[in-house]
Order: structure tokens, then C-alpha cells, then sequence
């Protein structure tokens, strides 16, 4: 993918769905989060989950991520089971909730090498996910803490683009941005689709992300009761 | 040790100095505030050799009290923002991890311990001898790495749930307790306090790092439990 920093590595198991849910329940606290979920997300899909709060919309991407447990039925997510090692699944996808996971004290700069040098991702690819994200230049050297919300999301989502995470799940990422941000997020987005990435987005703002998604899904007490 | 796991370590022991290079909040509130306490323990016990008998032990309790506000502010960085949780999203070693945040501590622990064994001596008159002088800097290395395992341990545990800041000092107090006693008497056997002879000092040095090594093989073992929600 082009300044994606790399392209993602689901080669493996581009035959298959990338996310494959039957009957899924998952427990929160003793409570049904999901109930019975039945979902199928193929690679390279742009999926928004919509529905109202406590729906279970959250739940679902954290399941997705293998944070939270499938209690009972199928689910496989790039090919890993959910109901065996959730561990193994977890450096392939990326899963960014209300808050971005960076450094405030840190720069831009300093966030992506931090990152870079985690997952061992070459000078060249970094390079190339600060570009695409639009960081690259004077905004490198700033403070995160100086960054617009719309700024600072951006550079989480550069800081997938390094891991080259392959399934992205977000949850509310145009919370708190302004236009300019939101179209600078929807920009990057598409760029990350585009180039095979698997993407699903909770949202309350529909509109917005109707744009964005090839397909809806709705979410209600914990099961999808309507696919568009 | 796989040396993957070493450089991720590195990397995250590098990540949190930076982030306090660029705070200063060691330099700026933990220091004076270890300070502050060293020079109150002055007013609370006056003159008359007191003091001096009892600096090794008062010494090592503000350096306790500054490790509970040092392991808050290595934690705090994680949670601030959630990067404790994307990390542990994206499936990055827990190993790693612990050994990175516990290093950080370690050198961060051993500044500060440098300055209140400087002001041991000129608050309270502790003097060092030339003989003690590798048992002191051997106490201050084994109590530094126990303490740093230590707070890494209870720091992550503590990083999640709620009122973490008061939680935290209850779960660590009580067990650094054999850290306060052996770095107590380790030092006690540097400074000569008490004409204790320096191989004195020694068995506690041994408790130290016994101390040490069983923390930080069970921190390392049990960080990724412990970090899971």
C-alpha cells in the first residue's frame, strides 16, 4: 500500500473471511454483551457497525481484538480461532477506542520511532506511514500534547499503519474533531482501505461514515439485526 | 532472554527516561519532595546523635515514599492516554515490558537516592568510610532493583483500577518491608553506625538480592496477567 508503511500480511488467509461470527455470546460482568451475534466481514471490507449506546458495538470491536472472550459459538477473525489463543491474533490487528495510546510528553516523531522500533518496522516504512498520515514536516517535531484532536488521531492511526495491522477497529474516531479533522481522518481511512486493510468503524455519525463504509450493519442487544 | 526481547525492553526503558527528560517531574516535584521530607524528619527529631544513629533508616523511608510517587508517574504516562492499552493491544511482550518500566525505575530510583544519600550527610551528619563505600553502593543497587521490581509489579496491577492512587501505597508498603529493614542495615553497616563492622552489612546485601531476583522473576512472569483487564 502506498505510504501505508507496508502491506498488510493477511496473505495467509485472503481466502476467508476476515471476520467469521456464528452464535456469538460474550460476557461482560456475568452480562450478555453479545447475544447470539451472526457477522461475516470480508477482507478488505469497510464495515460500519451502527446502533444505540449499550448496544454492543463496542463489545464487538473488543471481541474482534481478542480482549474480550467469546463465552460461546464460533469466531474466527484472520483466520485465528477467538475461542483458542486470542494472544496470537492480537499483533495483526488494531484497535483504537476514545483515546489515541500516545505519549504526551513525547513528539510525533518520537511516538512513531517508539513504534517503529517495537514491531520492527524499517526506517523506509515508517517514512512512508508518517506521509500518508500527513505528519511529515514541522508537525514531527510538536508536542502531542500541542496536536489538534485531529491531529492526534492521525498519528494513532499512523502509529497503525507502522504496526501494519490488518484489521482496524475503531471505535467512535470522529468523537471530538472538527470538520477539517474528520475529513483528514476519513482521508486516511480510505488511503488504509484501499490498500486491503480490513476496517470497522462504530459510530453515532452516520452520515459521516456511511461515506466511508461499503456496507452498514446494525447492532441491537447484542445482535446484528440488520445488514445493508 | 531472547535479544528481541531485550531490545524491546531497551526501547521501553529508553521511552520512559525520555518522557522524564522532558517532564522533569523527578527533578521538578519527586526530588524536592524527598527533600522535603528528609528535612522534616530533621525538625521532628532534632539534634543530639539521634539523627545521625538513625539516617540509613530514615533515609531509606523517604526514598520509599518517593518510590510510591516515582511508580505513579511511570504508570501515569500509560495511562494517561491509553498507551498501556494499545500496547497490550498490539501484543507486545509483557516480558519486555515489565523489564523496560522496572529498568526506567532502577535508574531513576538510583538518581534519586544518590541526592538523599548526599543530603543524609549534610542533614543528619551521616558520614561515609572509605571501607563501607562498595557495600553502600552495592545496598543502594540491590534495594534500587527490588524496589523497582517491585513497584513495576503493583504499578501495572494498580494502572487499571480504580483509585489507583491511594491502592497503590497499600499494596506496596507492606511488602517492600524487607527492603526497608535489609537497606536499612546494609547501609547502617556502610556509614559504620552504631560502630557496626562493615561485614555486617553483607547478609542483608544477600536478602537484598535475593529479594530482588524472586520479585523480578515472579514480575516478569505474571506482568502479562496482571495487566489484562
Amino acid at each position: 500500500m502506498d505510504g501505508s508503511g507496508g502491506t498488510p500480511a493477511g496473505d495467509a488467509t485472503s481466502g476467508a473471511a476476515a471476520v467469521e461470527m456464528n452464535g456469538v455470546i460474550a460476557l461482560l460482568g456475568g452480562f450478555p454483551a453479545l447475544s447470539g451475534l451472526d457477522l461475516t466481514v470480508a477482507h478488505g471490507e469497510v464495515v460500519l457497525v451502527a446502533g444505540p449506546n449499550g448496544a454492543g458495538k463496542t463489545t464487538l470491536l473488543n471481541v474482534c481484538g481478542g480482549l474480550v472472550p467469546v463465552a460461546r459459538g464460533s469466531a474466527h477473525v484472520l483466520g485465528v480461532d477467538l475461542t483458542g489463543d486470542r494472544a496470537a491474533l492480537r499483533h495483526r490487528v488494531g484497535l483504537l477506542g476514545h483515546r489515541n495510546g500516545l505519549y504526551g510528553d513525547l513528539t510525533v516523531s518520537e511516538n512513531l520511532t517508539f513504534w517503529s522500533d517495537l514491531v520492527g518496522a524499517t526506517p523506509e516504512e515508517t517514512a512512508r506511514s508518517v506521509e500518508a498520515a500527513g505528519l511529515a514536516g514541522r508537525l514531527a517535531d510538536v508536542k502531542v500534547t500541542a496536536l489538534s484532536a485531529g491531529q492526534r488521531r492521525r498519528t494513532a492511526l499512523a502509529v497503525l499503519l507502522i504496526r501494519r495491522a490488518e484489521l482496524w477497529l475503531l471505535d467512535e474516531p470522529h468523537a471530538g474533531l472538527d470538520p477539517d479533522g474528520r475529513g483528514e481522518l476519513d482521508a486516511l481511512i480510505r488511503l488504509a482501505a484501499t490498500s486491503g486493510v480490513t476496517v470497522m468503524l462504530a459510530s453515532h455519525d452516520l452520515d459521516r461514515s456511511r461515506d466511508l463504509a461499503d456496507r452498514e450493519i446494525t447492532v441491537v442487544g447484542g445482535a446484528v439485526v440488520e445488514a445493508a | 532472554m531472547s535479544a528481541g526481547r531485550l531490545r524491546a525492553a531497551r526501547r521501553i526503558a529508553v521511552k520512559d527516561l525520555l518522557v522524564e527528560r522532558r517532564s522533569r517531574v523527578l527533578v521538578n516535584q519527586v526530588l524536592p519532595f524527598s527533600g522535603l521530607v528528609m528535612v522534616v524528619f530533621a525538625f521532628a527529631l532534632g539534634t543530639g546523635g539521634v539523627l545521625e544513629r538513625a539516617a540509613p533508616g530514615l533515609m531509606w523511608l523517604a526514598v520509599l515514599f518517593s518510590t510510591l510517587i516515582t511508580v505513579q508517574r511511570s504508570f501515569a504516562i500509560e495511562t494517561a492516554d491509553g498507551a498501556l492499552e494499545s500496547l497490550r493491544v498490539a501484543g507486545i511482550d509483557p516480558v519486555a515490558l515489565f523489564l523496560g518500566k522496572a529498568a526506567a525505575l532502577a535508574v531513576e530510583l538510583i538518581a534519586l537516592i544518590t541526592v538523599l544519600l548526599g543530603l543524609a550527610v549534610v542533614l543528619y551528619g551521616a558520614e561515609p568510610r572509605a571501607e563501607g563505600v562498595v557495600l553502600l553502593v552495592t545496598t543502594a543497587i540491590s534495594a534500587t532493583c527490588g524496589l523497582a521490581a517491585l513497584g513495576t509489579i503493583y504499578g501495572g496491577l494498580a494502572a487499571g483500577g480504580p483509585g489507583r492512587e491511594t491502592l497503590l501505597p497499600l499494596l506496596i508498603l507492606p511488602v517492600a518491608a524487607p527492603v526497608l529493614i535489609g537497606a536499612t542495615r546494609g547501609v547502617e553497616a556502610a556509614l559504620g553506625t552504631d560502630r557496626t563492622a562493615v561485614s555486617e552489612g553483607w547478609p542483608w546485601v544477600g536478602l537484598l538480592t535475593v529479594f530482588a531476583v524472586a520479585v523480578g522473576v515472579s514480575g516478569a512472569l505474571a506482568f502479562g496477567t496482571l495487566i489484562e483487564d
